[in-house]
């Protein structure tokens, strides 16, 4: 047992007084910290330098959002691929959505605690885990083959969706957990039904958390390339992408300016990815907003 | 509670007018686009001189690719309601899903296998082979290299066969007068046709290679393998050694023939032949019942035959002599199908059998 220093007449050689050692530690420690955070503040700097170098001009020449692909480097633009992309995130929402909060409100609200639904539990959270070609090849069996949709950008999207469902389902339950049991409780102890609990107050409490998994998941398949290459996105198209037509979409493209030869193809894909950059950005830039919105909302 | 369940309402008509104004952006820029896609060149038009509309799906060598690209984006200045798509899974990839019926064009830097017309046949497809454009491989050393100046088939089947698997690693085992500097390798990925065609046209075999060297699908990394390594030596399509002359040194390729060291630069020597045996032929192999049942695909071969020559040399190609385009039209209108280049040897004269 410690003793109050003032009553202590131990000698020296017992208490070593090194505050000023463990003051060290601590601070390196948070140097170590610093040099994490400065790395990868660095790292992506120099990316977003270099990409904007080479394509920030060639962003506003005419044609880039309105144009084709072209053989030459300064007609090329990227319509096919931006609506292909738009198209691709406007599905994903559709099917996604309702599917994925669907299933997270009746795994957390209604299913029995039971070893079924444990065993689901630990399925879906693996299924967040697996690699994404893993679908493009589940997608290309299914979508492709067996509902014979052909490679066309409604197959692309529901491979995507079926890719971003466990993550969508794993966010969305974690917010539903994260609503007070107490607030349920007044619901049912006002004589509401179990609808209108989850309706009026479980389900507007959990969207900030909801909509930031949402917007997280469908970033990341917005910036897929594996899975819709397997299930047949291509890297040129002449006409706009339908939801039974061939597609193309943005990471795809921006791949076919890379491998080209010609030197001006560089700032031509550079461009593309900044348009890419600037459409996940305002989309985790909604995410952001609509939490912020609605956790002062309640 | 003011709406119905519970969700700000706000948000829903957020959403719905997104949706909406995207949708909305489709089709403006849907009847924008004949206009727009109006390119330079003066292409001639389609034989069939009216206008088509309907798929027609390409896939196939990335080699390729761009060739079929460039004449697509040139046919839909005059066809704006055809939809055709290009995509680059290989020509390995391409030829599966042309055998099975699933695309209506195969783009190929490699003529047809044996495997491949046995797999068409079972499925009913039938094909009429193209060669439509020329294209040297070329073999590069770094800047800083100024022994490697000339080699032999021989040599290059010495530094690239199998058996050079982990023994052949320093350049004074090339050749003796060659200094001792170890050497890299940089070569496309066994997938490509590029890799078959260098492979038997050196080595003997197609595929048959050493495994120990760097591979990429994407020639640009090559490129810039090579650039950045003083030791090394690698091998890709002419296209990607005429963009970037000023960090490469060409290697020239002894003639077996005629032993005469030769490159492919200037481009006539892969037009003459002299270049060999790293010159060859690209091809697109276009199913016969596309060619009969869909008059998009019918148009589009026309206007491709018509056309090439026009625009790949924009894509680093060499276009095949004026007579050949004028036999591939022949042969599109008669339909002829099978192959003729599946057994020919890599450095053959491909202008005269072109044109016999």
């Amino acid at each position: 047992m410690a003793s109050p220093p003032q009553i202590s007449s131990t000698p020296q050689s017992i208490f070593r007084p090194n505050a000023k050692h463990r003051e060290a530690i601590s601070k390196i420690f948070r140097i170590i910290c610093a040099i994490g955070l400065g790395i990868g503040l660095v790292v992506l700097g120099l990316l977003l330098v270099d990409v904007f170098q080479d394509g920030f001009a060639r962003l506003w020449q005419p044609g880039f959002f309105t144009g084709n692909a072209s053989r030459f480097a300064q007609k090329a633009g990227l319509r096919t691929a931006l609506l292909g992309s738009v198209w691709l995130l406007i599905l994903l929402l559709l099917i996604s959505v309702p599917i994925g909060v669907g299933a997270a409100v009746y795994l957390e609200e209604y299913a029995p605690k039971n070893r079924l639904s444990q065993f689901i539990e630990i399925n879906i959270a693996n299924l967040a885990g697996v690699p994404s070609i893993v679908y493009g090849l589940l997608g290309l069996g299914i979508f492709n083959e067996l509902f014979g949709l052909g490679p066309t950008l409604l197959s692309g999207a529901l491979t995507l969706s079926l890719l971003i469902l466990p993550l969508i389902i794993v966010a969305s339950r974690e917010a539903i957990r994260g609503v007070p049991q107490s607030m349920r409780e007044a619901s049912y102890g006002l004589g509401a039904t179990k609808w209108q609990t989850v309706s009026n107050h479980v389900l507007p409490y959990a969207i900030p958390g909801i909509v930031t998994g949402v917007i997280i998941s469908v970033s990341r398949a917005v910036g897929e390339t594996a899975p819709l290459i397997v299930v047949g996105a291509v890297g040129y198209l002449t006409s706009n992408p339908g939801l039974l037509r061939r597609f193309s979409a943005l990471p795809i493209q921006i791949f076919d300016w890379i491998s080209r030869p010609q030197a001006a193809f560089t700032n031509t894909a550079a461009a593309g990815i900044i348009v890419l950059l600037a459409l996940l950005f305002v989309m985790n830039g909604t995410a952001i907003y609509i939490r912020n919105r609605f956790s002062t909302f309640r | 509670m003011s709406s119905f369940i519970g969700f700000p309402r706000r948000l829903a008509v957020a959403s719905v007018v997104f949706t909406a104004l995207a949708l909305g952006a489709c089709n403006n820029s849907q009847t924008g686009t004949g206009g727009e896609a109006q390119t330079g060149g003066s292409p001639s038009p389609a034989a069939s001189g009216e206008q088509v509309s309907g798929p027609v799906a390409i896939d196939g060598s990335s080699t390729v690719g761009p060739i079929s690209q460039a004449v697509a984006e040139e046919f839909q200045g005059a066809n704006p309601d055809a939809q055709v798509s290009v995509a680059t899974s290989g020509t390995g990839g391409g030829m599966k899903k042309f055998c099975a019926g699933q695309i209506d064009i195969a783009n190929a830097s490699r003529p047809i296998k044996d495997e491949e017309i046995q797999a068409c046949e079972k499925a009913g497809i039938q094909f009429v082979e193209l060669p439509v454009a020329l294209d040297g491989i070329a073999v590069v050393v770094n800047k800083e290299n100024n022994f490697a100046k000339c080699l032999t088939v021989d040599e290059l089947k010495k530094v690239w066969g199998p058996a050079a698997t982990g023994k052949v690693t320093n350049w004074n085992q090339v050749r003796s007068d060659f200094p001792s500097q170890p050497m890299k390798l940089y070569g496309p990925g066994t997938d490509s046709g590029t890799f078959e065609y260098f492979t038997e046209a050196v080595v003997g075999e197609a595929k048959s290679s050493r495994t120990d060297y760097t591979p990429s699908e994407d020639d640009n990394v090559l490129v810039q393998g090579v650039q950045g390594d003083p030791g090394s030596l690698g091998y890709f399509g002419v296209g990607y050694y005429e963009e970037n002359q000023d960090k490469l040194n060409l290697v020239q390729v002894r003639n077996p023939d005629t032993d005469t060291c030769t490159a492919p630069v200037p481009l006539d020597n892969v037009v003459k032949g002299t270049y060999a045996p790293l010159s060859r032929p690209l091809f697109i192999y276009v199913s016969k019942k596309s060619l009969d049942q869909k008059p998009a695909v019918k148009s589009f071969t026309d206007f491709y035959v018509n056309n090439a020559k026009t625009v790949v040399g924009d894509v680093g190609y060499v276009p095949l002599p004026d007579e050949a385009y004028t036999s591939l039209e022949n042969k599109v209108s008669n339909t002829k199908t099978g192959s003729t280049f599946k057994d020919v040897e890599p450095g053959t004269d491909i202008t005269k059998l072109l044109t016999q």
